[in-house]
């Protein structure tokens, strides 16, 4: 009878190949691939409905749930037999949610495994370039003010420079060039090196200001407002694509208006109707006191219900045209979950007025988290198209003037 | 530590031999925990890659942390055996171990099921398996990751759809109808022949090509690999693959209260005679053995599931006190689990063991029932007919290569789990290539069809 069990007692350093490599963690690896690619697969829906943080973190967490691989299975009963063991009379009854889920066994697959969530964070800014591909929505177009900014440019070469901007390329060109020449040593010589040199030079901004608008009246509900925040932070990240510079500004409104810091804008709840001007008045305001027209780029997101009232609808609509003049592009959402007007509202006929004179304006209803991705495309969609028309400006080349 | 168990292996084995035991030798070997785990996941020391077992290794973790598992051993049978034993086994663990194991070892010898099974996987399952993985990976790098996972989807959803009272090498069905004139030769219709042998030849020489398949086909990983219409060479090594797997499962899974019963049987008897054992040692996996085969988990009052071992263990100690061991042995080489309980859990064990029978409401209230015996052995056998899967057959392949899967509803009249089922056609539909067609019930009990794509 053999039996070889010291095989254990090897070298000590040896280490056996199972030491050095896990198949259930090659095997975890690739569910969790499954995972993401599931996940980037649903992205629209699994993301709209996540929570999403306004400002600062640059990830957002999602629960998902352990994928399963599905076997042939009966459908669940609704009262299912099992045999136990223990102290325990026909006729006695007790719970126990645990088993809730059925019988589970072990090995034979097919298993309930519902229970487990796991948190994947993803980078927004993955998410964002993935939902462009996704939804093939197209680049904006911004608009180039004057010269504004001074920033680092990579522009000719010198022969002094740091190790680290050492142009080989260009080095060695020299050293061609030189050994042409009768009687030149073969080898480098500090003369041969070429070092790329940076310069400061003006360039034009590429800069944009973002008012959020929001009505806060007591017709508005939490949902709604979620709904509104939501999409304001999509918003957000689409626009970020574009511009190296954004700046928020957030405007709330009832019957007067006032100006929020970001964190606070979204807790704010106010009571009473809704007299849309004062905050276009309010965001118009803004825009004179601190933003140069000819140079940022404006745009302006506007969430209500559409309740405006009705007496408003002559101020409102001077204000609104105010701003259209020198904004970018105007977006109205309507955020009404309780009922769905699809913009027969007040402020939907204001805006509606406005697209149909050719101003870059939109408005989406929104009534749903699902359909977060439906308003965020309408409005690219849109905006790229009234861009088209409104400046036809080519990205151009840095103006680089010595 | 590790070197002291052993010296205690070779006298447990002469212990066992003197005890009747018969057994291929078995190779021991220590592996870290998270090697046993690993083991215990993939069900095989090596085994071919697929996504499905690191979700059971992620559960296997989160088990182990919690404290809920711990695995003192894993045991391959074959000629020699496998047995891995952890490493943060303690002395006492071990000896506890290696007896638990060659009653294993016995088990896997002499049970008519294993050794029917062996005949056709080898018993070399160990390294089998090991070559599939191999031949996975190798198809990986052909073919890629994805084409590859896609066929190891299709081929482990139906892991459990084998019919292991075929052979492992089945052939293909005959391809033409059997010939009449074969099976009716008497001696009437051979004068009748010669009388007018025009008339009889050209009657019966027409072939008639027989249907595929000419019976409703429950082994359905064979069946797909060899009629599937479009199926690549390489993909039907891997339904193959996992078939022979699934063979060598089936038994493990069959047998497994009597299997586990009949090895704590023999640790605990080797354990009282094996005299070379120190006390403490002795006292140790006493308490060890104790916690294997306790019924309840010890906090509570009662448990609704029964632990193998410990259902097993006491079975066999009542056969063997009231029968005789030479009566055990029989019923160890003939039975699997469906014989072994419906003959040998009596009224009164099960009412010494405090069994009973239970219906569970899908919101968690649980009503215990009559203690019917009859009733009981059937609460526990349900989760192993087919081996714990519906019986879902290949019925027809139509012209177009459309192929129909039947699910038979007369066994269990509740009809399939639609959404998983979808799936796992969705699967299926990647390797056949062609439309499926399944036919089960629906809730109120009237026939569906699901259909993919």
């Amino acid at each position: 009878m053999s039996q070889s069990g010291d095989r254990s007692g090897d070298k000590p350093g040896a280490a056996k190949w199972y030491e050095l490599f896990s198949r259930g963690a090659r095997d975890w690896l690739r569910h969790d691939e499954k995972v993401r690619e599931a996940v980037r697969a649903n992205l629209p829906e699994v993301i709209a409905g996540a929570e999403v943080i306004s400002d600062g973190a640059r990830t957002v967490r999602v629960p998902v749930r352990m994928l399963e691989h599905y076997h042939f299975r009966l459908r669940r009963a609704e009262e299912s037999q099992g045999a136990g063991q223990g102290k325990a009379k026909p006729g006695d009854v007790f719970s126990d949610p645990t088993r809730a889920q059925g019988p589970g066994e072990k090995g034979a697959g097919g298993r309930d495994e519902g229970e487990i969530q796991l948190l994947l964070e993803f980078k927004v800014d993955d998410i964002v370039d993935w939902l462009w591909e996704e939804m093939q929505l197209p680049n904006l177009k911004a608009r180039i003010g004057p010269s504004e900014e001074t920033d680092w440019v990579r522009e000719g070469w010198d022969r002094r420079g740091a190790r680290s901007r050492l142009d080989r390329r260009r080095s060695f060109k020299e050293l061609v060039k030189r050994r042409g020449a009768p009687g030149a040593t073969p080898n480098f010589t500090d003369e041969d090196l070429r070092f790329r040199q940076l310069a400061r030079r003006r360039q034009p901004a590429v800069h944009a200001v973002v008012f959020f608008m929001l009505d806060v009246s007591g017709s508005m509900s939490d949902r709604d407002r979620k709904l509104a925040k939501t999409f304001f932070f999509w918003v957000v990240q689409g626009l970020r694509r574009e511009y190296r510079s954004l700046e928020t500004v957030f405007v709330a409104h009832t019957t007067e208006a006032w100006e929020f810091s970001e964190p606070d804008f979204f807790k704010v709840s106010g009571s009473g109707g809704t007299v849309a001007s004062t905050g276009l008045l309010k965001v118009r305001e803004i825009i004179d006191a601190r933003y140069n027209p000819g140079r940022s780029n404006i745009y302006l997101f506007y969430a209500s219900d559409g309740d405006n009232s009705v007496s408003d609808a002559a101020d409102a609509r001077a204000a609104l045209s105010a701003i259209t003049a020198d904004a970018c592009f105007t977006g109205y959402v309507e955020v009404s979950s309780g009922l769905s007007r699809q913009l027969a509202t007040e402020t939907g006929k204001l805006f509606a007025e406005l697209t149909a004179a050719g101003c870059a304006a939109g408005s989406y209803a929104l009534n749903d988290f699902d359909d977060v991705w439906g308003a965020v495309r309408h409005f690219f969609t849109t905006e790229s198209h009234s861009g088209d028309a409104a400046a036809p400006a080519e990205p151009t080349p840095p103006a680089g003037s010595p | 530590m590790s070197a002291d168990w052993q010296s205690y292996v070779r006298r447990m084995e002469e212990l066992a031999v003197a005890s009747g035991l018969k057994f291929h030798p078995v190779d021991f070997e220590a592996v870290p925990d998270s090697f046993m785990m690993e083991i215990a996941v993939y069900g095989l020391p090596v085994r071919m890659p697929h996504w499905s077992f690191g979700v059971r290794y992620i559960y296997q973790l989160i088990q182990r942390h919690m404290g809920h598992s711990r695995l003192f051993e894993v045991v391959f049978p074959g000629n020699p055996g496998h047995a891995y034993l952890a490493e943060s086994n303690g002395l006492a663990e071990n000896i506890l171990v290696t007896a638990h194991v060659l009653g294993h070892a016995d088990f896997a010898r002499n049970n008519l099921l294993f050794k029917r099974c062996q005949e056709q996987v080898s018993e070399r399952i160990v390294e089998h398996a090991a070559n599939h993985a191999r031949q996975i990976q190798a198809a990986i790098e052909t073919h890629g990751a994805q084409r590859v996972e896609a066929a190891l989807d299709a081929a482990l959803a139906l892991e459990q759809h084998v019919d292991i009272d075929q052979s492992l090498r089945r052939p293909r069905y005959p391809e033409y109808v059997a010939d009449a004139k074969t099976v009716l030769d008497d001696t009437f219709r051979r004068r009748f022949a010669a009388l007018e042998p025009a008339a009889g030849g050209s009657a019966l020489d027409v072939k008639r090509r027989a249907p595929v398949p000419p019976h409703a086909e429950r082994d359905l990983l064979w069946f797909v690999a060899n009629y599937a219409p479009e199926m690549e060479s390489w993909e039907r090594d891997i339904f193959l693959a996992v078939r022979e797997e699934s063979f060598y499962f089936y038994p493990v899974f069959a047998t497994q209260i009597m299997n586990e019963g009949w090895a704590s049987y023999w640790h605990a008897r080797l354990l009282r005679e094996a005299d070379f054992v120190p006390q403490q040692a002795y006292l140790d996996a006493i308490k060890c053995h104790s916690d294997v085969v306790r019924p309840v988990a010890a906090e509570q009052q009662v448990a609704l599931s029964i632990n193998p071992y410990h259902l097993g263990f006491a079975m066999w100690e009542k056969i063997v006190a009231s029968k005789g061991l030479e009566a055990a042995r029989h019923i160890m080489e003939q039975d699997d689990d469906f014989g072994f309980v419906r003959n040998h859990l009596t009224r009164e064990l099960a009412e010494e063991l405090g069994l009973f029978r239970y219906s569970a409401r899908s919101d968690g209230q649980i009503k215990v029932l009559d203690h019917e015996l009859t009733a009981l052995h059937e609460a526990l056998l349900a989760p192993k007919y087919n081996f714990g899967a519906p019986t879902v057959s290949a019925v027809r392949v139509r012209n177009d290569g459309t192929l129909e899967l039947m699910h038979d509803t007369s066994v269990d009249s509740r009809g399939l789990d639609l959404e998983r089922s979808r799936k796992v056609l969705d699967y299926l539909q990647k390797v056949w290539r062609r439309p499926l067609v399944l036919t089960t019930v629906n809730q109120a009990g009237s026939t569906l069809e699901l259909t993919a794509p």
